[in-house]
């Protein structure tokens, strides 16, 4: 289910040349955010949850998780070398899988370890917001990339949906709606985050098992549903 | 004649070679020239970031957006028309910091779509090889995006202002805040189109590109509003001025609130006061003027 070479590939694709650096810019500005704050305001759990959750949470990690879900795939269908890829006996699922994989952790490296990091910053891990914080990062990272993976195989313009899901979806519309954030990855891995800590700073709309069933469902369904997609892609020329 | 073809030969030969000419007819319309080069490449770029000229579906998403950023407008003017409210319940000069959201986006969309084609295909020398220079190439990229935010952003301003004199608002007042929002979004659509551009000329990938360009317009907001809110809570009121200057909304916020008579969106409603309203404005204007120089030296890299 898993070859290295694939993943060889796409480590490359996401990481190669100077995109390291910027994708690692964001979690910097993070840590950096975190130090000012501190400074600025002192060891406080209530801030500390506040930048984690509304920064870390609920900024950086769907951008990173656009960034490497899509840019995992996106490009090569888009340039049409997907072709070479795709014409070796290997099995389309397993690209798929590999490409997950691959995703997932680059997700986790860029939004999860900083976050952590910020949370022992802003606050000494104090009511286990740090642990919490990151708990919730590193499940949203799964399921933010198989999300995000699957609209690179189904669109060409991946990147804009996924941002428009992740910024006006889940930000707007679960600010106003209510309902909209039951079907919010976010409110999901704040359930998780909400167990972990076990205090009142972190809260979600969603109980904890129906979010980690929608998050095992999300994420293997978008995960089979990219692998059928690939089984039968149509190459389009630059419109 | 077979005896003649080899005396004639060598007499004609030397110092009388000559290109042979095979019925090409040589050009004498009018040479429209540099301007003509420099209007036709906006007027493209201008069309193009609406879709027009393109196909279908490349043209859903601008045309979606702008349909989005003026809904909103039509629905509080139905509103203030049909409840007869004194007073339009958005400022002209606060619509655009609401939708913030919506114009980020066309700006990650349409950027790329501008730029990073002529990139990945390498057909910026080709531009250079007619008589436009560098800096026609960047001048009529930066302006047509830039229009096109305008339209895009001053469209539901013109809805609003047509609709407040529909329900017979006091008009001196109205065309006041209109004219004032005007300024506000022509201000703040040079500062995205420059922002936008010269992230999406640095890469050839336009997916990589639009990430980019929404991870800085909003990851700056973010840690600029966080920033803010908790100097608001340490009561220190002169810094949240201060650090409003490091995000591009917050920015125009800073400006319209200041001089163009708008109540500031930062947190405690406090925007900054004249003489740090004169260092946004020169803030705003620097970075216009970083964003046109650095795509100038960019294109005088990539041009070769």
């Amino acid at each position: 289910m898993y070859d290295p070479t694939v993943a060889r590939l796409t480590y490359r694709a996401l990481l190669g040349r100077r995109r390291a650096l910027i994708l690692g810019a964001l979690p910097l500005l993070l840590i950096a955010i975190s130090l000012a704050v501190r400074a600025l305001a002192g060891a406080d759990d209530q801030t500390a949850a506040d930048v984690l959750g509304g920064l870390a949470l609920a900024t950086m990690v769907p951008i990173i998780g656009v960034i490497a879900g899509t840019g995992a795939i996106g490009p090569e269908i888009d340039d049409g070398s997907v072709v070479y890829l795709l014409s070796k006996p290997i099995k389309r699922p397993t690209i798929i899988y590999t490409k997950l994989i691959v995703a997932i952790a680059v997700t986790m490296v860029f939004s999860a370890v900083p976050t952590l990091i910020a949370g022992f910053v802003l606050n000494g891990n104090g009511q286990q917001v740090a642990v919490a914080y990151t708990v919730a990062a590193l499940v949203a990272s799964i399921a933010y990339a198989a999300l995000f993976l699957l609209l690179g195989t189904v669109s060409r313009h991946a990147v804009v949906f996924g941002l428009v899901y992740a910024l006006v979806w889940e930000a707007l519309f679960g600010s106003l709606v209510p309902g909209a954030r039951t079907l919010s990855v976010q409110q999901w891995s704040l359930a998780v985050a909400q167990e972990v800590s076990g205090g009142e700073l972190i809260t979600s709309d969603v109980g904890l098992t129906t979010a980690t069933i929608l998050l095992a469902a999300v994420t293997v369904l978008a995960t089979w549903y990219a692998g059928q997609k690939l089984r039968a892609l149509t190459l389009a020329g630059e419109e | 004649m077979a005896t003649e073809q080899p005396m004639q030969t060598p007499a004609t030969a030397p110092g009388d070679t000559r290109i042979h000419n095979i019925g090409y007819r040589s050009y004498d319309g009018p040479r429209l020239g540099r301007s003509y080069a420099r209007l036709s490449l906006y007027s493209q770029s201008l069309r193009g970031s609406y879709g027009l000229g393109r196909s279908v579906k490349s043209k859903v998403l601008p045309m979606l957006l702008f349909v989005v950023m003026c809904v909103p407008a039509a629905i509080m003017v139905a509103v203030a028309v049909a409840t007869k409210a004194k007073d339009l319940p958005v400022d002209y000069t606060r619509y655009a910091i609401i939708m913030q959201a919506v114009i980020s986006l066309y700006v990650a969309s349409q950027a790329p779509t501008s730029v990073s084609r002529d990139l990945r295909f390498k057909t910026v020398p080709l531009y250079f090889s007619r008589p436009i220079e560098t800096a026609d190439y960047v001048r009529a990229k930066f302006a047509a995006l830039a229009s096109a935010l305008f339209i895009l952003t001053a469209a539901p301003l013109l809805v609003l202002y047509v609709g407040a004199l529909l329900a017979k608002l006091d008009f001196s007042d109205q065309t006041k805040g209109f004219a004032q929002g005007l300024v506000s979004v022509a201000l703040l659509s040079l500062l995205f189109a420059g922002i936008g551009l010269v992230i999406a000329s640095v890469t050839p990938r336009r997916g990589f590109g639009i990430a980019a360009v929404i991870a800085v317009l909003t990851i700056s907001y973010g840690a600029v509003s966080t920033l803010q809110a908790i100097a608001e809570t340490q009561s220190s009121g002169d810094a949240i001025a201060w650090i409003g200057l490091f995000s591009p909304i917050t920015l125009i916020d800073g400006v319209q609130s200041a001089f163009l008579g708008a109540s500031s969106a930062f947190p405690g409603g406090v925007g900054p006061s004249n003489g740090e309203g004169v260092v946004y404005v020169l803030f705003s204007l620097g970075l216009i003027a970083a964003s046109y120089g650095l795509l100038v030296r960019r294109y005088k890299k990539v041009g070769m």
